[in-house]
């Protein structure tokens, strides 16, 4: 679903190289989840499949279901199925949650060809899946994230992605700043959406998210590349020794 | 005694002289009986403080001249086509003026349950207004001379002249048209809210090529005034408005407009909070490109305890037009325990647009609560990111958050139809002018 080919990332405005080939395949209906030390480059690698501002892909590709992801609008993208969890949700001022969400969900269903959801309906749906996320209507009602904690905020996140129902889910450290209830939500909320047809791509650094949300391939990103890749077994060995050893490992 | 006039009196002298030449070419127009003292004294006290000039500090974001000078007839009048007309299904007492002079034909009759209205050019020679107008203008002259609002007052042609004694339920909507027979219209509303009463004020419609309109409030005891004025999409013109407001005791006053388009506008409002626990909301929107310049000049006086002012000024601008907030919060000793707020930020839709903001607090009582602040900046890329990552097309991301930034303005109108119309309007504006 997801290829991701020698992928070369410089910051635009500086001649730093972040993602130094990098590459990925995310196939249908599996979980993989990417673990690395802080400054790998995770997050950069979420912002450019996103579409964020101020990366430069030098060299490599990026493909979803064979579309290349890299010429597109982050709309396009987002209209195509992917989507990104954000490791930082910004809150925006002034833009209720709700026409936020709504605007959303219909702008990608008009982009697809598809019927717009009419307000009642809409709310339906969004009423039930925020219960599901103990999301409270009185949370809907206020701007995106606007005086929500960090763990509201990410609950958020997931509720977004239940909402646009996208087929290539990015959740960037979605499980830092949870504790363990909110956690448990947030992996509630993304098992129920595991399917055939969905993929995720999970990135954190701990393995407890990873007792919750169980993946079947691991990889483990530094300094721009995946050093190794493996089954939920590499996670577990992360979680006992650190990187130190793999990179070792890996440098050796 | 010198011989040699200093540079100072010689600037006054010459003041005074362009001033009288300007003067000389104007003629008050017919009144009716009372009204014409008021005039008179209106017109030597625009002798006295002469016109503005570039020079006025209360004037160095804004050249007055074009407000000033007379007005050349427009070739054509602008005429829009493709704009739904205000207020549609909303209640209220329509009152129309065509080209400055008040239509008895497209109005409602002048009369309503609490309420009593007279067209300015024909009222009757014993007037509660008598008291009232050029009043409060000629109140308003200090600390800072409004000789524009004086020179109103000395010739204003038409305008209304409501007394409101209970709480009026529908809307007084003055709807101002063109046919474009005059090119300068200077228009005078008097307004006074018994103890107790209230009353929606509303304003829309283009003017003129060149307005001038004055609106002076007196706010009674425990009165609320709430006043709505729209300047839309006649794109050749030049405004210059004053409401001068006194608010009495727990009495309320919230003023807010919006404009778009135009070339120059510069909108004064001054306030004086003169009873206890008084509330004054001053708010205004303002979307405009290119040769756009738009001045908000406010002056909120709190001169009894315990009063709330808020001052809300957001401004959207494109291609290089210029928006100018001049705010001022004074607290006089009387007023402890005042609240006063004051927010001025524009949206610089690019980097030719300008926003030059003087805001001011000037605080003479101790237990005191004020807040200002000004900003200026462009739509946060980040917020724009993660709209359009949630598949917001980017205009339509653009729109929401131009909106958003607008909110806190919008929000100062109470009335929800009202609000929503005005949000309709924005929307549209928006539509048209994003590329
Ligand atoms: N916009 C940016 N400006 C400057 N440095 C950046 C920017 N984005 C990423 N970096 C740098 O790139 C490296 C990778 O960052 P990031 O992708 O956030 O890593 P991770 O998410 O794995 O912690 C870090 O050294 C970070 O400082
Ligand atoms: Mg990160």
């Amino acid at each position: 679903m997801l290829e991701i080919n020698n992928l070369h990332v410089k910051l635009q405005d500086e001649d730093k190289a972040i993602l130094k080939g990098l590459s990925l395949s995310v196939e249908a209906g599996s979980v993989h989840a990417i673990m690395g030390p802080n400054g790998s480059g995770k997050s950069t690698l979420s912002y450019v499949l996103a579409g964020r501002d101020g990366y430069e892909v030098t060299d490599g590709t990026a493909t979803l279901d064979g579309e290349s992801l890299l010429d597109m609008e982050p709309e396009e993208r987002a209209a195509h199925g992917l989507f990104l969890a954000f490791q930082y949700p910004v809150e925006i001022p002034g833009v209720g949650n709700m026409t936020f969400l709504r605007t959303a969900v219909n702008a990608q269903r008009k982009a697809r060809g598809e019927a717009e959801l009419s307000s009642g309906e809409f709310l339906k749906v969004i009423r039930a899946k925020a219960k599901d996320l103990k999301i409270d209507a009185e949370m809907l009602k206020r701007p995106v994230n606007v005086g929500f904690s960090g763990g509201e905020k990410k609950r958020n996140e997931i509720l977004q992605m239940a909402m646009l129902e996208p087929r290539m889910c990015i959740l960037d450290e979605t499980d830092s700043g949870l504790d363990v209830d909110a956690m448990k939500l947030v992996a509630e909320g993304v098992n129920a959406l595991r399917s055939e047809g969905r993929a995720f791509l999970v990135i954190t650094h701990y393995q407890r998210l990873l007792d919750h949300i169980k993946p079947d391939v691991v990889h483990i990103m530094a300094n721009g590349r995946i050093v190794k890749t493996g089954g939920p077994e590499l996670a577990l060995e992360v979680e006992e020794n650190g990187y130190a050893d793999i990179l070792a490992e890996v440098q050796a | 005694m010198s011989a040699v006039a200093s540079p100072r009196a010689a600037r006054r002298a010459a003041r005074q002289q362009a001033t009288a030449e300007r003067l000389a070419t104007l003629t008050l127009p017919a009144a009716p009986a009372w009204l014409k003292p008021a005039r008179e004294a209106a017109m030597a006290r625009v002798a006295e403080l002469t016109l503005p000039d570039r020079r006025d500090e209360y004037w160095s974001y804004t050249n007055p001249e074009k407000l000033i000078s007379a007005e050349v007839r427009p070739a054509e009048v602008f005429k829009i086509t493709d704009e739904p007309p205000m207020y549609q299904g909303i209640d209220r007492l329509k009152i129309v003026f065509v080209d400055g002079v008040f239509s008895a034909a497209d109005s409602d009759p002048l009369a309503g349950e609490g309420l009593e209205i007279t067209r300015l050019a024909d009222s009757a020679d014993i007037h509660w207004a008598k008291d009232l107008y050029g009043t409060l203008e000629a109140a308003g002259q200090s600390p800072v001379p409004r000789p524009l609002a004086a020179l109103n007052s000395a010739l204003a042609t038409d305008g209304v002249l409501i007394r409101a004694t209970g709480k009026v339920k529908r809307p007084v909507s003055l709807i101002y048209r063109r046919a474009g027979r005059d090119s300068a219209v200077t228009l005078h509303h008097v307004v006074k809210l018994e103890k107790g009463a209230e009353l929606t004020l509303l304003e829309n419609g283009p003017v003129a090529a060149r307005a001038s309109m004055v609106i002076e409030a007196e706010v009674g005891e425990g009165a609320a005034l709430h006043h709505v004025r729209t300047m839309g999409r006649d794109h050749e013109r030049k405004a210059v408005t004053h409401v001068f407001a006194r608010v009495a005791e727990k009495a309320t006053l919230k003023s807010f407009s919006l404009s778009m388009n135009g070339r120059l506008m510069r909108n004064e409002v001054m306030v004086w909070l003169a009873g206890k626990d008084g509330t004054a909301h001053v708010a205004g929107a303002a979307l405009g490109e290119g040769v756009f310049h738009h001045d908000d000049t406010v002056f909120v006086a709190h001169q009894a305890p315990g009063c709330e002012s808020r001052q809300v000024f957001k401004k959207v601008l494109r291609d290089g037009a210029v928006g100018v907030f001049q705010g001022k919060i004074l607290v006089e000793q009387p007023a402890q325990l005042t609240d006063g707020y004051q927010l001025s930020q524009s949206l610089l839709m690019d980097e030719r647009c300008q926003f030059l903001a003087k805001p001011e607090l000037e605080i003479y009582a101790d237990d005191v609560k004020c807040s200002h602040g000004s900003t200026s900046g462009e739509i946060s890329a980040d917020h724009l990111f993660y709209l359009r990552a949630r598949g917001v097309p980017e205009e339509e991301a653009k729109l929401l958050l131009v909106l958003a930034f607008l909110a806190e303005a919008l929000d100062e109108i109470d009335d929800e139809d009202i609000a929503n119309d005005m949000r309709l309007r924005l929307r549209r504006w928006l539509e048209r002018h994003s590329h």
